[in-house]
């Protein structure tokens, strides 16, 4: 007889594309000081997705076979990005193959305007998730904030936003936190990925509260000086800021207000006089 | 008396210039060592699936891209 499958919390888990997955954290397999460390960074973080890319292959190379053995040995769901595409054909083409090498439609697209900021080329964006989502992909599109530019993904054919923090590898946490509230209460029931600029798990819980469904980091996790232990932490904060929306927040006051009861409190008449 | 000398292609692979006897993306791919790996083609800006490989000729100035797994963020 088997075994019956783990429970998954279906009011916690992260919903994707039909796909539950117990955990919020999603990781990049980028910049890790070795393979090992990678591979039990991405262990403890619980991710249940990781994303990885397709770069040129030297002559009788094995890097790719190499890399790739070490990643399904996982167990989790790859999602392959598009990461240094400029245009709406490179990003495209990128697509194609990698859906062929990994064996997946998932795609993490990325269409970047210039190499400075990192900043997503929303135009060049939409009609490719257009394009991709016509061709049967499962398109998880790096955007920005832009409401206007989140319709017309979803328009499109996406059915999850990712939305940047802050620029890709800045660390900067949530730079424009006003306009990603506004992104979150737009579209109550679209999953949003808070993808990019994250750089400590403090940054990762405050997505979290605001009721975003997920993070997807790398460099916090792949640059700190314990990548795995940082991985925990990340992992723990996340579970923390979607617990805590989940609790439903106090609002915020102007004025102080005592915690403890007035009522009866000793001396009260000796300061306030009868 | 004769001798049969394959012509050479001069083409562009993951963007350096070369010279190849092969006659075809599959045959490139195998000049290359990478049969047994797992790779995916692009000729020209286009993406080439495995199975059209065999029947995608080279012509002089093709731009071929050969690419693998590697790590991503």
């Amino acid at each position: 007889m088997n075994a019956p499958e783990p429970a998954i919390d279906t009011r916690s888990a992260l919903v994707l594309y039909g796909e539950a997955f117990p955990s919020r954290m999603l990781i990049g397999t980028a910049q890790y000081p070795s393979p090992h460390v990678l591979a039990e960074a991405v262990r403890a973080s619980g991710a249940g997705i990781v994303t990885v890319s397709l770069r040129r292959e030297q002559a009788r190379g094995r890097t790719g076979e190499r890399f790739l053995e070490l990643i399904e040995a996982l167990g989790v769901r790859v999602l392959p990005n598009t990461a240094g595409c400029h245009t709406v054909k490179e990003a495209v083409t990128t697509a194609q193959m990698a859906r062929e090498v990994f064996g997946t439609d998932w795609l993490k697209l990325e269409v970047i305007a210039n190499d400075d900021t990192l900043q997503p080329e929303v135009f060049g964006l939409v009609e490719a998730a257009k394009t991709l989502a016509a061709d049967g992909f499962k398109v998880l599109p790096y955007t920005t904030e832009d409401l206007s530019v989140a319709d017309k993904l979803l328009a499109a054919g996406c059915k999850v936003l990712m939305p940047w923090g802050a620029p890709i590898g800045t660390g900067r946490g949530l730079a424009n936190p006003y306009a990603l509230k506004s992104l979150r209460a737009y579209y109550p029931d679209v999953p949003l990925i808070i993808d990019a600029g994250i750089g400590a798990p403090s940054h990762a819980a405050q997505a979290m509260e605001m009721g975003f469904d997920g993070v997807l980091l790398n460099t916090a996790v792949a640059k700190a000086e314990d990548p795995v232990r940082m991985a925990q932490a990340f992992a723990q904060a996340i579970d923390a800021g979607r617990t805590a929306y989940e609790a439903g927040l106090m609002g915020m006051r102007d004025m102080a207000q005592p915690s403890t009861p007035v009522a009866g409190t000793p001396f009260f008449d000796l300061k306030h006089g009868p | 008396m004769s001798v049969e000398t394959k012509s050479l292609v001069a083409i562009v692979v993951n963007g350096e210039p070369c010279r190849t006897p092969a006659a075809t993306l599959a045959e490139l791919v195998h000049e290359r060592g990478l049969t047994a790996q797992r790779v995916a083609t692009a000729r020209n800006g286009d993406f080439v699936p495995e199975r059209a490989r065999a029947t995608t000729a080279l012509r002089p100035g093709d731009r071929i891209e050969i690419l693998s797994p590697r790590h991503g963020g």
